[in-house]
């Protein structure tokens, strides 16, 4: 009998960490697109850098931070009282750090291809940088903004070296469907590992038929609304 | 009767041209009500003048005044930001928003969005009431150009500025949407300056003129006066054949 505990915690975690990427990447990105600072070049590596290392050493150094016998992870367990290694939560701060590249590029993608002559018409219109922003330039990078969730969402779904780290796999609170199927193949369990397996390759497609559909959609004139 | 207000514009910018490094050095007054044209050829500056009293391109050093209000003093390191001067600006190629209809184009630039009234007028004058609800992208490039121009005006500006907004037109269509520029800086008792390189366009639309060559002005009055005595050089382009010597 499958255990839908799994699914159900992959969900939630790639669902929260699409929604809170969403909200911290329209402004770094728009920073990143558009700002003129002599750290851009640096930052810009940074953001990206989960792209490129290997989930266990993101896993490995998060699992160290958030440590409370280190200063940063007792710092929030005295103060804060907020516990991150080995919890959902701390699962959900990984997962932002780790899918961030997926949401923030794509997006500074979608500004830097829009003509810097709307932000200007929009300032001459007498519009500030905010309204500008909510009512020209993020309407008009719609399927940035799309595909940049829909593949940190993804991203987060297909995570596994990174959560078991800084998780740990415990049941129901941190043991998502790619710890499981892991389980599943240590216990010689296959049939099992074979479902979760199969609803994960279906759901990611899905997922991918979705961002080329999205993008379809908005990059032909016909479709346009 | 009292002389309408004068607006005066002082500026210098080094600019890195295709032909090297130009130096623009710019100083000119107009009043108000009047159509100023900037006229010259490709690289004189034209565009950065009027970037510059747009507050879109910094000035190296320069003084900006108009009808009493200072829009610039590097001296005094006063910038008023782009947004806060009183403008309206047509862009080359009319920078219009593709997400929002002809309408809402309009709607977005009203400094208090209940007052709806001069959309209305301006869809009318424009004659753009069938058009109002398609977004730009299923718009010819005149219908675009009447639109940027009524978007310009629709916030009620002191200057208008005009970059030249006809130069990806044909003869027949510029002709025709010059009588809209005309229409609209009469209706509206607009200041208004035009940059172009369109010689006919100066003759037919402008109270006065200004010739930009290299950065500087070399010439300043009415536009019969200035042309009818002066022998320019120009380059003629293929694609550019008004710009001939008159």
């Amino acid at each position: 009998m499958i255990d839908w505990q799994p699914l159900w915690l992959s969900l939630r975690l790639a669902g929260t960490t699409a929604l809170l990427l969403l909200v911290i990447a329209v402004p770094l990105a728009y920073w990143l697109a558009y700002g003129r600072g002599r750290w851009m070049i640096a930052v810009e590596a940074i953001v990206s850098l989960p792209m490129v290392l290997p989930p266990t050493v993101l896993g490995f150094y998060l699992l160290l931070a958030f440590s409370p016998s280190n200063a940063f992870g007792r710092f929030l367990d005295h103060y804060l009282d907020i516990r991150l290694v080995f919890t959902f939560p701390g699962l959900v701060v990984g997962s932002l750090i780790y899918s961030l590249p997926f949401m923030v590029n794509p997006i500074v993608s979608g500004f830097r291809g829009l003509s810097l002559h709307l932000r200007e018409a929009s300032r001459t219109l007498g519009k500030s940088d905010r309204t500008t922003l909510i009512h020209i330039l993020l309407p008009n990078i719609r399927s940035s903004l799309i595909t940049g969730a829909v593949l940190a969402f993804a991203h987060t779904l297909g995570e596994f070296g990174m959560v078991v780290m800084i998780g740990g796999g415990i049941p129901g609170q941190t043991r998502v469907a790619s710890i499981a199927i892991y389980d599943e193949v240590q216990s010689i369990n296959y049939s099992l590992a074979n479902r979760y397996a199969i609803i994960l390759l279906g759901l990611s497609f899905f997922i991918l038929l979705l961002v080329y559909f999205v993008n379809h959609h908005f990059t032909n004139p016909k479709t346009l609304p | 009767m009292p002389h309408p207000p004068t607006s005066a514009f002082r500026a210098t910018k080094m600019l890195h041209t295709a032909r090297g490094p130009q130096r623009l050095d710019i100083d000119f007054q107009w009043q108000q009500g009047r159509l100023l044209a900037i006229y010259g050829p490709s690289g004189a500056g034209k565009t950065t003048l009027l970037r510059i009293l747009a507050g879109l391109t910094p000035a190296d050093t320069g003084l900006i005044e108009v009808e009493g209000e200072t829009w610039l003093d590097t001296v005094r390191r006063i910038h008023l930001p782009t947004r806060h001067r009183s403008i309206g600006f047509v862009f080359q190629d009319f920078a219009l928003f593709p997400n929002l209809t002809v309408r809402q184009q309009l709607e977005f630039a009203l400094p208090n969005p209940k007052e709806k009234a001069i959309v209305a007028e301006l869809l009318s004058l424009m004659e753009l009431n069938e058009l109002q609800h398609l977004r730009p992208g299923l718009l010819s490039g005149g219908q675009q150009q009447r639109v940027a121009l009524a978007r310009a005006i629709a916030r009620g500006p002191r200057l208008l500025l005009l970059d030249e907004p006809l130069s990806a037109l044909d003869d027949d269509m510029r002709n025709k949407l010059q009588d809209y520029i005309l229409m609209a800086h009469h209706h509206y008792h607009l200041t208004t300056l035009l940059v172009t390189h369109h010689l006919p366009e100066v003759i037919r639309l402008a109270d006065e003129a200004i010739l930009l060559e290299n950065g500087k002005i070399t010439a300043h009055g009415e536009p019969a006066d200035l042309f009818a005595g002066r022998t320019m050089t120009i380059t003629i382009s293929p694609g550019n054949p008004s710009a001939k010597n008159p």
